[in-house]
C-alpha cells in the first residue's frame, strides 16, 4: 500500500482538471494479493477435502464423538431415503443436495461438502493434504513478510491505522458505506474508516489465527511448541477455530468482491493490477453543500 | 402474466447449464491429472521434505508429546482402519491369549531377537496418557504402556548402517496388502516411542492392535501400525512394498506424519 503519489493533474480544454491518479498499491501488495487469491481458494478447497474425512468439528482436547459441535452427515430416513443432515449444536437442518449429500439426481454421493467445492472432486484425503500443505508452505512465509513489510515499511502506521477524527465519523461513514455511497475526490485518496477495520481483522487477526491453528493440529509441532494447545483449548478446538477462521475470510471474500463491483470494478481492478488509482471525481455539488465550504474556509 | 419461458430462452439456459457443467468437469478432472503427474508428485514430495526438515528443526530430538490427566482419557478408544485381522495364523494365536506369539527383531542388528509377549512385559516399562491424532482429523486421549522401542534397540545391537525401523504387521487392510510402517531412527530413539501391549490399564483390544501396536506420539496415527509382528532394521525401505515406507504412503500418504 503506498497511496498518495500524484502522477499528472493537467487541465483540459474546457477547464475542468483532468482525473487525478494515484499510485495506491505497491508492486509487492499486488503480487501478494494476486498469489494470496490463488493460495486461498487451494487452501479453501482442499481444506474442504480434508474435512470431508472426518465431517465433525469439537471443542477442546479431543473429540467427543457423541457430542460434536457440528457434523455434517448423511442418514438415511424412515422411508429409506438418504437425507444430508447439517448438525449444529442440537439443530438439525436438512440439507441434502448440498451438504451431506450431493451430486447429479441419478447419482447422489454420501459426502459433507459437495464435489464443486472440494479439492480434488472425488474423495481423496491424501491429495488433499498435499495441496493443502503446499499452498500453506506459499501462504504463511508469504503472510509473514507481508506483514513485516507493513509494519517495518510503516505502512501500517500511514494507511491503516485509524486516526482519532476518523472514529469520530464512525456513524456517518458507516451510513454512507451501507447507501453504498462511496469516497470520492480527495477522501478516496485513504482507506476510510470501515475499509481500515476490515483489512486490520483480516491481516493481523485472521490470517495469523488461521495459520497458528493450522499449525497446532501438527503433532509434531505440539511435541516443539506445547504453548500452542493452551493458546487455542486443545487440538480439537484449533481445528474448529481453523474452520470458524476460513468461513470468516468467505466471507471477507464475497464482501470484498461486492463492494469491489459496486464502487467501481475497473478502477479498483486496474489498482490491484498496475498500482494505478483513478480518484473517483466529486459529483456535481449541489448549493447547500457549497454554501457550507464556502463558510468552512 | 405469462411465466412461460420462451423456447430460445430454455435453449440458451440448457447450453448455459451445460457448458457451466461442462467447463467444471473439465476444471476438476485436468486437477486430478494434475495430481497425478509425476511432476506434481515430486512437488509434493519436495514440499514434505521441506515440511519434514523445519519441523525437525524446530522440535528437538527430545520435545516430548504432550501427556494428559487420567482425567482426560477417553471413555471408549476409537480403533480405526483393520479391527480384526483375518489372517488365519493370527487368528490361532489371537484364539490362545497369544501365548505362542514372538516378535521378531531382525535385519541390520548384532543380535536378532525372538521375544514372548511375557518376556516384553518383563522387561522396563513405560507408561503415558497422550492424544492420538488421526490423519481423518480426530483425535481420541489413551493410556499406554509398553516397552520403550529404543531399549529393545539397543538390546539387539543396531548396526550402523541401518536407517530405518519397519514394523511388519499381522492386517492386510481391506484384504489387501500386509500392513507396514517405518520410522526413522530418530523418531524410533524418541523416549515416548514405545511398542505398546496395554491401553488404558488392560491388555491391548485386538481392536486397537492386540497384542502389540508402535506408538510414535510425534506423529499422525497411521504411523503407529499395530498387530507388530516383526521389527526389522533396514539401510532403505525402497524394496518393500510399493517402496514409499508404509502401507498408506504406497497409497499416497506422506512419509513424514509429523502434519
Amino acid at each position: 500500500m503506498r497511496f498518495p503519489t500524484v502522477f499528472t493533474r493537467p487541465a483540459t480544454r474546457d477547464g475542468d482538471p483532468a482525473p487525478t491518479v494515484i499510485r495506491r498499491h505497491t508492486r509487492f501488495t499486488r503480487l501478494w494479493h494476486w498469489v494470496n487469491v490463488i493460495c486461498l481458494i487451494v487452501l479453501l478447497m482442499s481444506g474442504l477435502q480434508i474435512f470431508n474425512a472426518h465431517p465433525a468439528l469439537y471443542w477442546g482436547k479431543d473429540s467427543s464423538f457423541d457430542a460434536p459441535a457440528l457434523s455434517i452427515r448423511a442418514i438415511r430416513n424412515e422411508e429409506g431415503e438418504w437425507r444430508g443432515i447439517t448438525q449444529l449444536g442440537g439443530y438439525r437442518f436438512d440439507t441434502t443436495g448440498v451438504l451431506g449429500i450431493s451430486g447429479p439426481v441419478d447419482a447422489r454421493e454420501r459426502r459433507a461438502f459437495p464435489a464443486w467445492a472440494t479439492l480434488p472432486g472425488p474423495r481423496w484425503l491424501s491429495a488433499g493434504r498435499q495441496w493443502h500443505f503446499l499452498a500453506g508452505w506459499l501462504f504463511a512465509p508469504l503472510l509473514i513478510a507481508y506483514l513485516l513489510y507493513l509494519v517495518i515499511g510503516g505502512h501500517l502506521r500511514r494507511h491503516l491505522l485509524p486516526r482519532r477524527d476518523e472514529w469520530r465519523r464512525l456513524g456517518q461513514t458507516l451510513g454512507e458505506h451501507l447507501r453504498l455511497r462511496f469516497p470520492t475526490g480527495e477522501e478516496a485518496r485513504h482507506y476510510n474508516l470501515l475499509q481500515k477495520l476490515a483489512y486490520l481483522l483480516v491481516l493481523f487477526v485472521i490470517l495469523p489465527l488461521v495459520v497458528l491453528t493450522g499449525l497446532t493440529m501438527s503433532p509434531t509441532l505440539d511435541a516443539a511448541w506445547p504453548w500452542l494447545l493452551d493458546v487455542f483449548g486443545g487440538r480439537q478446538s484449533a481445528r474448529t477455530l481453523h474452520f470458524l477462521c476460513a468461513l470468516a475470510l468467505v466471507g471477507f471474500f464475497l464482501i470484498h468482491v461486492a463492494l469491489v463491483l459496486v464502487s467501481g470494478v475497473v478502477n479498483n481492478l486496474r489498482s490491484m493490477i498496475t498500482g494505478r488509482y483513478v480518484l473517483p471525481p466529486d459529483s456535481i455539488p449541489d448549493p447547500s453543500e457549497e454554501a457550507r465550504d464556502e463558510q468552512d474556509t | 402474466m405469462n411465466r412461460t419461458p420462451r423456447p430460445t430462452d430454455l435453449r440458451r439456459r440448457r447450453f448455459l447449464t451445460r457448458a457451466a457443467l461442462a467447463g467444471g468437469t473439465l476444471l476438476l478432472a485436468g486437477c486430478d491429472r494434475l495430481t497425478r503427474s509425476d511432476a506434481m508428485r515430486q512437488v509434493f514430495d519436495t514440499g514434505s521434505a521441506l515440511t519434514q526438515g523445519v519441523q525437525r528443526l524446530l522440535a528437538s530430538r527430545q520435545a516430548l508429546a504432550r501427556e494428559y490427566s487420567p482425567a482426560d482419557i477417553a471413555p471408549t478408544f476409537r480403533a480405526n482402519g483393520t479391527t480384526n485381522p483375518d489372517d488365519a495364523t493370527y487368528r490361532r494365536l489371537a484364539a490362545d491369549g497369544f501365548r505362542d506369539w514372538r516378535l521378531t527383531i531382525d535385519g541390520l542388528v548384532e543380535t536378532p531377537l525372538s521375544l514372548s509377549l511375557a518376556e516384553l512385559k518383563a522387561m522396563p516399562s513405560r507408561t503415558q496418557i497422550t492424544r492420538h491424532d488421526c490423519v481423518e482429523g480426530w483425535s481420541c486421549i489413551g493410556q499406554w504402556t509398553g516397552v520403550v522401542l529404543g531399549d529393545l534397540l539397543a538390546r539387539a545391537g543396531v548396526r550402523d548402517e541401518a536407517r530405518f525401523v519397519v514394523f511388519h504387521c499381522a492386517d492386510r487392510y481391506r484384504g489387501g496388502d500386509p500392513y507396514y510402517e517405518s520410522l526413522d531412527m530418530l523418531e524410533a530413539y524418541h523416549p515416548q516411542t514405545l511398542l505398546a501391549y496395554d491401553l488404558n490399564g488392560a491388555d491391548l483390544p485386538i481392536a486397537n492392535g492386540a497384542p502389540l501396536r508402535l506408538r510414535a506420539e510425534r506423529q499422525l496415527g497411521y504411523k503407529m501400525a499395530k498387530y507388530v509382528m516383526r521389527v526389522e532394521l533396514v539401510e532403505s525401505f525402497a524394496s518393500l512394498g510399493r517402496g514409499r515406507g508404509g502401507y498408506w504412503e504406497d497409497r499416497g500418504y506422506q512419509w513424514w506424519a509429523g502434519i
